[in-house]
């Protein structure tokens, strides 16, 4: 019997004993399989219009997923077969080992760069040409993330942002208004931070200003004029001035609302989607924060919150994106109704009537439409002018036109062939700051040198 | 003498029956051993064979000789994950092996009630790994668990079991004795087999309980001591699923840094996250070499003080 190491380890000792090569047989069983033949610039596919085709890592929780997939089945006559889930990287890649993959594959946009670097995934230059996609109708960070070499590896779909969630009664209780937490002045957060810390004793009670480390290190380095990667992803930025003054102003709020230990045990308390948020029961003062977030602590009835722009330290509107992007395996069986099928996903039209009939579904059940941030630029304006309506809640209706005015400040990690070894080694390096193991400059200096290997080995395989 | 000539005929027939008898046994085991041979020894064969290549599961594996070995050998996490997962292992094996020790003891103390007890102590051990490690995520939070409260009541300020680096490691520990109850029920078998005249020999020698424990249950249940250790010693060092739910399952979710780098964790972000399955198998074939020295010691200490009944 072959164990993953992820499988449950549970049973008697015997058994638990088992797989003591488990890991390495199972590392060798797929590799037993053989590796994908294709190098990757070549379709494999039969050029026959196919009766299905499938998908990876992709849903359809509601209107917004299924009815754009109803537009391609109406429109090209294929039938979608929708494998639910999210993207997982080993199915994924034990699928592409084996040579068995989908037609078509739904991952996060960080991770382009790392599968066109090692051919998991074709380039669509050619999709893009024969379905007529208009790039440029896509926003630019997007667009960038799955651009590698001069070569579109994507479609891009969905943006997500980050804005600064404040507590109005935290802030009311120390006399602070937003613009002193959603502010480039760092020393006015790191004032507001300790004018809303709360402990008692041993145990905190509130962070004041929760710089949401060791993820949100991009963007405090963007915010100093900084960046973690070069423009193409090929070199490392991490021990760059900029970002270990980051580092060292985002780790010294850390630690004066209480130190890592403290901090980390209290976030990991939060009722994070439930009525008893953080927001609710006043347990943070302000922190940025993915976009979606807002929607959830309407949901839940959060009472008492407010949103406004990340700010740079010039004092301009910044943020982070992220999302998702339709790509092509190598090797998948029918890449041109793949492409049609990613195409038609994430045009204009097919986004709006989506909205549309989510808008309508959730009206009919008495809720309230809040918007969809697309990652396309025509459909957003036509979603936020045609279909979206202010919402009841103020909060959350300013909350969306904050985000709303955000798109166009974004940015987002250039694509890496080491994606996930650069975000490792930032992580860590925080981390390791964040502990006291180290300071910032040489825990930066150290993830700095694992990443560009990592980067210069992923590049030169 | 015709009784003489009549019995070498007996011979073949019973060796016919004996090899009738062994090819039934192997028809019975070839499940087994196919399973065997397609499902793990060759898996390792060829993991032998990857961990001399450099192999991202997409290209084709290049061969790069002992690459992946020395970089083993250079790469500071290793020793980081290599000494986490030791000092797990020499706490977690002797505590778990001591606390499952005592409630054996009490549960063949515990009479017609023995069933139901065995059955309660077991139970925690049905518990999944995923969800093992996200209970004790919540039970060991240093700010609000129940593990910091119940100590609380104490009057002992709790540390910070899941973020600070110095408390981790023992929180794993603690969070592992979860599953001691499997352990246990071994031991209630083999305390159930110690005979009752060697307690009753060493009464009428005058001595006491303590006495008793250490001259005659400690020698009488050395085998199945010795088997636990190894197990669990083996089991110890592959530590994986409980401590990557808690500290490594999502991406918020990276506040232990290297503290909770457990070597088989490690292993596996070696080869799915950064896909260097070469390297990987050449850290599967390094455990694979300290489990097997590991054991080897084992046995040696073994021949001194493990007691086999006919031995």
């Amino acid at each position: 019997m072959v164990r993953t190491p992820d499988a449950p380890a549970a049973g008697t000792p015997a058994r638990r004993a088992l797989p003591v090569l488990a890991t390495g047989a199972l590392v060798t069983a797929l590799a037993a399989c053989g590796g994908v033949s294709t190098g990757g610039d070549e379709p494999a596919g039969s050029g026959e219009a196919p009766s299905s085709i499938t998908t990876m890592g992709f849903g359809l929780p509601d209107e917004i997923a299924s009815v754009r997939v109803e537009t391609y089945e109406e429109a090209s006559g294929v039938d979608v077969e929708v494998v639910e889930g999210d993207f997982d990287e080993q199915q994924f890649l034990s699928a592409v080992a084996s040579g068995d993959v989908p037609d078509v594959v739904y991952l996060n946009r960080d991770v382009v760069g790392t599968y066109a670097a090692r051919g998991a995934i074709q380039p669509m230059d050619d999709c893009v040409e024969q379905q007529e996609v208009d790039m440029s109708a896509f926003r630019a960070p997007a667009v960038e993330q799955v651009t590698i070499d001069g070569s579109v590896y994507g479609l891009p779909e969905f943006f997500a942002v980050r804005v600064v969630i404040a507590d109005t009664d935290a802030l009311g209780q120390a006399g602070l208004t937003v613009d002193q937490v959603a502010t480039g002045d760092w020393d006015a957060i790191a004032a507001a931070n300790q004018a809303m810390s709360q402990r008692q004793g041993s145990t905190l009670q509130r962070i004041g200003y929760d710089p949401r480390l060791p993820e949100t290190l991009p963007l405090w380095a963007a915010a100093n004029g900084g960046a973690l990667l070069s423009d193409d992803g090929r070199t490392a930025q991490l021990d760059s001035p900029e970002v270990v003054e980051a580092l060292e102003a985002t780790s010294a709020l850390v630690e004066a609302a209480g130190g890592w230990s403290s901090v980390s045990a209290f976030r990991d308390s939060w009722d994070f989607f439930g009525e008893q948020n953080q927001y609710a029961v006043d347990q943070v003062g302000a922190m940025p924060m993915e976009s979606w977030y807002v929607n959830q602590l309407s949901e839940v009835g959060t009472p008492g919150w407010t949103v406004a722009p990340f700010l740079d330290r010039e004092g301009e509107p910044l943020t982070w994106a992220t999302g998702q992007a339709w790509a092509i395996p190598a090797g998948a069986e029918h890449p041109e109704a793949a492409c049609e099928f990613a195409a038609t996903m994430t045009a204009t039209q097919t986004w709006v009537d989506a909205a549309t009939a989510r808008a309508e579904a959730l009206r009919g059940e008495g809720g309230e439409y809040t918007g969809t941030f697309t990652g396309n630029v025509e459909a957003d304006e036509q979603i936020f002018t045609e279909v979206y309506e202010p919402v009841s809640d103020p909060a959350l209706d300013e909350a969306i036109s904050t985000i709303v005015d955000l798109q166009d400040d974004a940015r987002s990690m250039p694509p890496s062939p080491a994606a996930a070894e650069v975000d490792d080694a930032y992580r860590d390096a925080v981390v390791r700051v964040l502990n006291g193991e180290q300071d910032a400059a040489s825990a930066l200096a150290q993830a700095q040198e694992t990443a560009q290997r990592a980067i210069d080995e992923a590049a030169g395989g | 003498m015709a009784e003489v000539v009549a019995r070498p005929p007996a011979q073949p027939r019973r060796t016919r029956r004996q090899a009738a008898s062994t090819r039934a046994a192997y028809l019975f085991l070839s499940p087994w051993l196919v399973g065997l041979v397609v499902f793990t020894a060759g898996p390792m064969v060829a993991s032998l064979v990857l961990s001399f290549t450099d192999y991202d599961l997409v290209s084709a594996p290049s061969f790069v000789g002992g690459e992946n070995y020395r970089r083993l050998v250079e790469d500071p996490a290793i020793l980081t994950a290599l000494g986490n997962t030791l000092f797990y292992t020499a706490l977690h094996v002797p505590l778990s092996m001591a606390a499952a020790l005592g409630l054996a003891l009490l549960l063949v103390q515990a009479g017609r009630s023995a069933g139901f007890f065995r059955t309660v102590v077991y139970l925690p051990v049905m518990t999944p790994p995923v969800a093992i490690g996200a209970l004790f995520l919540l039970l060991l939070n240093g700010q609000t668990g129940l593990v910091n409260e119940g100590l609380a009541l104490l009057g002992v300020q709790g540390p910070a079991w899941t973020s600070d680096p110095t408390w981790i490691k023992p929180g794993i520990v603690l969070m592992s004795l979860w599953t001691v109850g499997s352990t246990a029920i071994i031991y209630v078998a083999a305390l159930r087999d110690v005979p009752a005249q060697l307690y009753e020999a060493a009464l009428v020698d005058g001595a006491g309980p303590w006495r008793r424990f250490t001259a005659v249950t400690l020698p009488m249940i050395s085998g199945t001591l010795y088997f636990t250790l190894l197990v669990n010693t083996i089991a110890s060092l592959q530590l994986f699923a409980e401590v990557y739910t808690m500290y490594f399952g999502t991406t918020d979710s990276a506040a232990a840094g290297d503290a909770a780098l457990f070597y088989v964790i490690y292993l596996f972000q070696q080869a799915f996250e950064f896909l260097r399955m070469g390297y990987a198998s050449a850290m599967a074939w390094a455990l694979f070499v300290v489990v097997v020295a590991v054991t080897l010691l084992q046995a040696r200490l073994a021949r001194r003080h493990v007691y086999y009944e006919g031995a």
